[in-house]
């Protein structure tokens, strides 16, 4: 029955030999595995929310910047869009006033001829009144022995001259 | 109480197992007593081949010196140191050699077989009695554990040396021998000892661990057949029971109030515990009980692998004398169940450790329980 009866002696080193070891190894070894496996835990842990914070930050960032290009690109069409009205209005207007400037001069033009002619007609009117006045002269000199023939003439003259001068 | 009976199937079957291979040895050896003449072999050789029983105890039991190997009858062996004290109180510190084979050395002699104290250094009384003298030898197992002790340190001291070289740098990762010890420590905190003893588990996980490469180690060098290795360590009940009282150490002096209370005031009716204190009694049972599965789970297994390997490798020997065929039939068979024992010895080297270390955090873990609240209030 040896096998089962433990023996002082090896009770003795097995306890010297334990005692050692658990003393080396609790205060030096395992510790400082255990606790570098901790650290690097805490590390990877930190490290990943990090890059989760991270990742989180350029994803607003990008949508800032999207943001701010759909802006710039709203406005950019914006401006494009009233740049054309803006350009419309002005060629409208301006062809508006062309219109306008051209039918004034028109009308300028027009009382301008009325005018012309007004004068044209009241110089050729004095003109031939003068003429009139000496052809009835020449014919007076030449057929004023006639008296009752001529004065019908020179009424019928004048009637005509008159209904000439009325008609305009 | 069911531990404990476990324990005791377990300690009868690890003695009917070693049995068979013993009652087995002999009737080959008488066999072949019947078969020598027919051979023409001396019959001193068959009783050479009775010994496989002796073989098997020789390598399983503690001895003075660290025997090597037997070449053509000179021993090559390392002597140790005896250290023994006599009945009046005198210390004797000699090598094992002096006291090897049937010599004695200051009137301390190794006990032959057949008498009391079989293998163990005893000397004459002065009454004329033989009596044991308090034995404090250097023997081959006390060798074996500081052998291991001195490679586990060098290991685990190693390892942590290999962070301190890079000055504690958390993006140091490393790789190898390293990696692999450091994976293994990881996985004994992370899947037993963190569950098991729960919160301040930190503070606890040296001596656990350290435990469990303790065993791990020592079965592991049990397991290797030349020198440095070979001593049954872990496979005698000395080592594995200052192992179990180490963790019963650890339980019983830091349990905390509520791990005593449980033993000594449970919560079970009045009458179970008061005139009589039935419930208390087992419960104080249950500590002592603890120790001894941890003692007698690990010291068994081990021994019976180391028993059940070393019958195998005999068996060579034990089949020359059943003839040329026989012997190469049985060589091979002999030869493919060591293999497969040694392997399946190295798992059961790791389960062991990883048992003990398991059973220990537990235990430490009841003594650390917190008081339940939401558990009370169900019941």
């Amino acid at each position: 029955m040896s096998l089962l009866t433990p023996d002082l002696g090896l009770l003795f080193w097995m306890l010297l030999s334990f005692l050692l070891v658990f003393g080396a190894l609790a205060k030096f070894g395992f510790p400082i595995i255990t606790g570098m496996v901790d650290k690097r835990r805490a590390h990877i842990t930190e490290s990943l929310l990090e890059a989760d914070k991270a990742r989180l930050r350029i994803e607003s960032v990008e949508e800032d910047a999207r943001k701010i290009m759909d802006e710039a690109s709203k406005r950019s069409s914006e401006m494009l869009s009233s740049a054309v009205a803006e350009s419309q209005r002005i060629v409208e207007s301006a062809r508006e006033r062309a219109e306008a400037d051209a039918a004034a001069r028109m009308e300028a033009a027009k009382s301008q001829i009325a005018i012309e002619k007004e004068k044209a007609l009241g110089e050729m009117r004095t003109t031939v009144a003068l003429l009139s006045v000496e052809v009835a002269e020449k014919i007076l000199h030449s057929k004023l022995e006639d008296g009752a023939e001529n004065n019908s003439l020179v009424n019928r003259l004048i009637d005509e001259v008159e209904a000439n001068g009325q008609s305009r | 109480m069911r531990r404990l009976l476990l324990q005791i199937l377990l300690l009868i079957g690890v003695l009917l197992g070693g049995a068979p291979s013993g009652v087995w040895a002999q009737e080959v050896s008488t066999e072949s007593g019947e078969v020598a003449p027919q051979f023409g072999e001396e019959s001193a050789e068959a009783k050479e081949k009775l010994d496989v029983v002796g073989l098997i105890f020789d390598h399983i039991n503690d001895s003075y010196s660290w025997h090597i190997a037997t070449i053509d009858g000179h021993h090559v062996e390392i002597p140790l140191l005896c250290i023994v004290r006599s009945e009046e109180g005198r210390w004797y510190a000699f090598s094992s050699a002096r006291v090897s084979h049937g010599h004695s050395y200051e009137g301390f002699y190794v006990a032959p077989e057949g008498e009391k104290w079989e293998g163990k250094l005893v000397a004459l009384g002065s009454n004329g009695e033989v009596y044991r003298p308090l034995d404090l030898s250097f023997t081959k197992n006390a060798a074996g554990l500081m052998i291991n002790s001195l490679l586990l340190v060098a290991i685990i001291l190693g390892v942590a040396r290999w962070y301190r070289r890079r000055n504690y740098d958390v993006h140091a990762v490393p790789r190898g021998f390293v990696g692999a010890v450091e994976m293994l420590t990881m996985s004994i905190e992370d899947d037993i000892i963190r569950p098991s003893v729960g919160k301040d588990y930190k503070r606890y996980s040296p001596y656990l661990l350290t435990a469990f490469y303790f065993i791990f180690v020592n079965n592991l060098m049990g397991l290797v057949p030349a020198f440095p290795g070979g001593a049954n360590t872990t496979g005698n009940i000395a080592v594995t029971l200052i192992m179990a009282l180490a963790t019963m150490f650890a339980v019983n002096v830091f349990g905390n109030k509520e791990y005593w209370k449980e033993i000594l005031w449970p919560d079970v009716p009045v009458w179970m515990k008061f005139p009589i204190p039935l419930m208390p009694v087992i419960e104080l049972f249950g500590v002592i009980s603890k120790p001894f599965a941890l003692t007698v789970r690990l010291f068994a297994n081990i021994l019976a692998g180391h028993t059940v390997i070393l019958a195998l490798t005999c068996l060579v020997f034990i089949s020359v004398s059943m003839g040329t065929t026989m012997n190469i039939v049985m060589t091979i068979f002999s030869v493919l169940l060591s293999v497969f024992m040694l392997v399946l010895e190295i798992l059961v080297a790791y389960i062991q450790a990883y048992v003990f270390t398991m059973l220990s955090s537990v235990f430490v873990g009841l003594s650390r329980k917190e008081h339940h609240a939401a558990h009370k209030t169900k019941k």
